[in-house]
């Protein structure tokens, strides 16, 4: 009896919407767009937040990163030009992260160089990493080609070096790049490996900014390893910066970088209260940045979830915008349709017919708007994508609250303008013209 | 599932099914109180043929209301088809506006969007009745009062006197125990108003009762029975 009813009001509805085609339109835009903009923009958000957790993680969750970083300036030794300035992470740093911290499984020293790479006639600016054979156990990287640097090709302090595929691609356009020789700074390295890019992406590079003054002479294309002992050989570890004016800097650093990883994720914050109480003992000068991806990753989904909090309620004004054009519609409608009521009434329909009838026809325009609106949305962060390069993640939940405040919205403000309409006096609607 | 509930008891010809008793109706204008309707007594017999006559003002149109079911006495009592409608919340006395009254309006009162035989179904619509139902008993209601060739036209397709006619199949569509009619032919030129004239006229010799509020001389003399009514009393019946 109820279902029956339902349809025939249902049926009715669509009849009187029909009726008015270019309003109904109208009005279900509101919905339409209220509806994809909450979809598309949950799906934005979700996947910046994605993205940015999947570059962290890449850093690695079970990872301590330790930098160097310049000490803050001694403002008086700032005229004395040619003193050389010795800061930064030291071999014995490493060897003592190794030697006295129990939980430490891997530790990674690496010395980081902006250079120029040649092959023949090409040249791509590169990030020269000098690191030590175990340096893929910290790294996303996986080795595609040939193999990675050996504990021989650091004992010899031979000239090789492992490439990546960005660099691959920028340099060896057809050749194939292994055992050819890259020169790097006058000194030529043999490519005895390829890997895929390390691709931390530009979140993950974000905490790099403040000691990458190497890195503003440009974007770098990828990465080439050569072994930590040959970088120390070849390129030694002074450095030598020009500065504004006259100035100029002579830094020697021995280590940029020191990664150790621990067995297990909640070993990495005591681990790196250890290495804080360490570091603190033998670097007066604070020459050096802890950086904990895991605590990245907390932070960044902690950020996200404002981020999609923000861009959630924005797009839900417009819902709510789109609600009330409906709620407006409706009563438009109802004061149109008036004399309607007046008969229906005085043929027998009781007010809750009347509601019925009413908020049956809002919610179909919700209905509708929903679906359209969840279609749209659904497009939006697909064309986001696809012309935009933005991740986006459509979550099952996004559809299932978009369309639920939708409905929400229909029932909320169909329900006045039908209230409205019920509680009119039937005499005087039957008069009404 | 068949017509509403109210449609159950048989009314014998000639038994009372409409009393009004003591009927008063009065509005509150400010601090004053305006009395429409005076002690009003009134019996209307299953199968009467009743014009009601007055001039504007005297309290017809409230007296048609009360009888109508579409507003309720201030105080007295109002028996429809042996109950009392007076104590009827607003619910009830839809069902029963639906049920047992059918009304005919001046203006005809079709709504626009709907057609022949959808008009026709607003009132069996409210009663609970099927859709296959109602849409049998329209088609056929609309072939008793001569439509049946448009059946799918909408009231803006039709002349005055076949939308009345609408109407009056429409009034028809729950077999109501009283046909209560507003003026009939008021918007109707001679013509038509003859032709609604005589459907209703034919509705009475089928036993159907009839009440009809009029200012025409010519209604009234077909009616069996007029009621005059006179500054909220009645004054002649």
């Amino acid at each position: 009896m109820f279902i029956f009813r339902l349809k025939r009001t249902a049926k009715l509805g669509i009849k009187s919407l029909w009726m008015h085609k270019l309003r109904s339109t109208l009005t279900t835009l509101g919905i339409i767009f209220g509806v994809s903009s909450v979809i598309a923009m949950l799906a934005i958000g979700e996947g910046a937040s994605r993205q940015a957790q999947e570059q962290i993680a890449r850093l690695g969750s079970r990872n301590i990163i330790v930098k160097t970083v310049p000490p803050p300036e001694d403002k008086d030794v700032g005229s004395q030009n040619e003193s050389m300035r010795i800061y930064g992470l030291t071999y014995l740093d490493a060897e003592r992260f190794r030697n006295s911290i129990p939980n430490v499984e891997v530790v990674v020293p690496s010395r980081r160089l902006v250079q120029q790479a040649w092959y023949r006639n090409r040249k791509v600016a590169i990030e020269v990493i000098g690191t030590v054979p175990w340096y893929p156990e910290i790294s996303p990287i996986q080795l595609k080609f040939g193999r990675f640097l050996s504990s021989i090709d650091m004992h010899h302090k031979q000239g090789v070096c492992v490439i990546d595929e960005n660099v691959v691609k920028e340099l060896f356009v057809f050749d194939d790049p292994l055992n050819q020789d890259v020169k790097l700074e006058g000194d030529y390295y043999r490519v005895v490996g390829v890997v895929s890019p390390a691709n931390l992406g530009e979140a993950a590079s974000a905490f790099e900014r403040d000691n990458s003054k190497a890195k503003s002479q440009g974007a770098n294309v990828g990465n080439i390893y050569i072994p930590l002992t040959t970088i120390k050989n070849r390129f030694g570890e002074i450095s030598i910066q020009f500065g504004g004016g006259s100035g100029r800097s002579v830094e020697r650093v021995e280590l940029q970088e020191i990664i150790v990883k621990v067995g297990g994720m909640d070993e990495v914050l005591p681990t790196r209260d250890i290495l804080e109480t360490l570091l603190s003992r033998f670097h007066k000068k604070n020459d050096y940045q802890i950086v904990v991806p895991l605590e990245l990753l907390k932070q960044a989904k902690q950020t996200q979830r404002l981020f999609s909090i923000v861009l959630g309620s924005i797009a839900a004004i417009s819902l709510l915008v789109g609600g009330i054009g409906i709620m407006n519609i409706m009563l438009a409608t109802v004061s149109e349709r008036t004399r309607e009521i007046g008969i229906r009434r005085a043929l027998g329909a009781r007010r809750r017919d009347i509601i019925l009838q009413f908020l049956s026809e809002t919610l179909l325009l919700t209905f509708v708007g929903g679906i359209l609106g969840m279609s749209l949305g659904s497009l939006i962060p697909f064309l986001v994508t696809r012309f935009g390069q933005m991740p986006t993640v459509i979550t099952g939940i996004s559809l299932v609250l978009a369309f639920g405040i939708s409905g929400a919205i229909g029932i909320i403000f169909g329900i006045y303008p039908a209230y409205r309409a019920a509680y009119l006096d039937p005499i005087e609607s039957l008069r009404h013209e | 599932m068949t017509g509403g509930k109210y449609n159950a008891v048989e009314f014998e010809k000639d038994a009372p099914i409409l009393v009004m008793e003591r009927l008063c109706k009065s509005y509150e204008l400010g601090t004053m109180e305006l009395k429409v309707l005076r002690d009003v007594a009134l019996t209307i017999n299953n199968g009467d043929y009743v014009a009601i006559m007055g001039p504007s003002g005297s309290g017809k149109s409230t007296l048609l209301n009360m009888i109508g079911c579409l507003d309720r006495p201030t105080s007295g009592d109002y028996w429809l088809g042996g109950q009392n409608v007076s104590l009827l919340d607003d619910d009830q006395l839809s069902l029963i506006r639906g049920a047992r009254i059918g009304f005919i309006f001046q203006s005809f009162n079709l709504i626009n969007q709907l057609n022949v035989v959808e008009n026709i179904e607003v009132p069996m619509y409210y009663q609970g009745f099927s859709e296959h139902e109602s849409a049998k008993r329209a088609i056929e209601l609309a072939k008793i009062v001569g439509l049946g060739d448009r059946l799918d036209h909408r009231p803006s397709e039709l002349s005055g006197g076949q939308q009345q006619r609408v109407a009056i199949a429409r009034s028809l569509a729950n077999d109501p125990l009283i046909i209560l009619a507003d003026e009939p032919t008021g918007n109707l030129d001679s013509e038509s108003g003859l032709e609604i004239l005589k459907i209703l006229v034919d509705l009475h010799l089928q036993g159907k009762t009839l009440i009809v509020v009029t200012h025409d001389e010519g209604i009234a003399e077909n009616a069996g029975r007029i009621v005059e009514i006179f500054d909220g009393r009645i004054k002649r019946q």
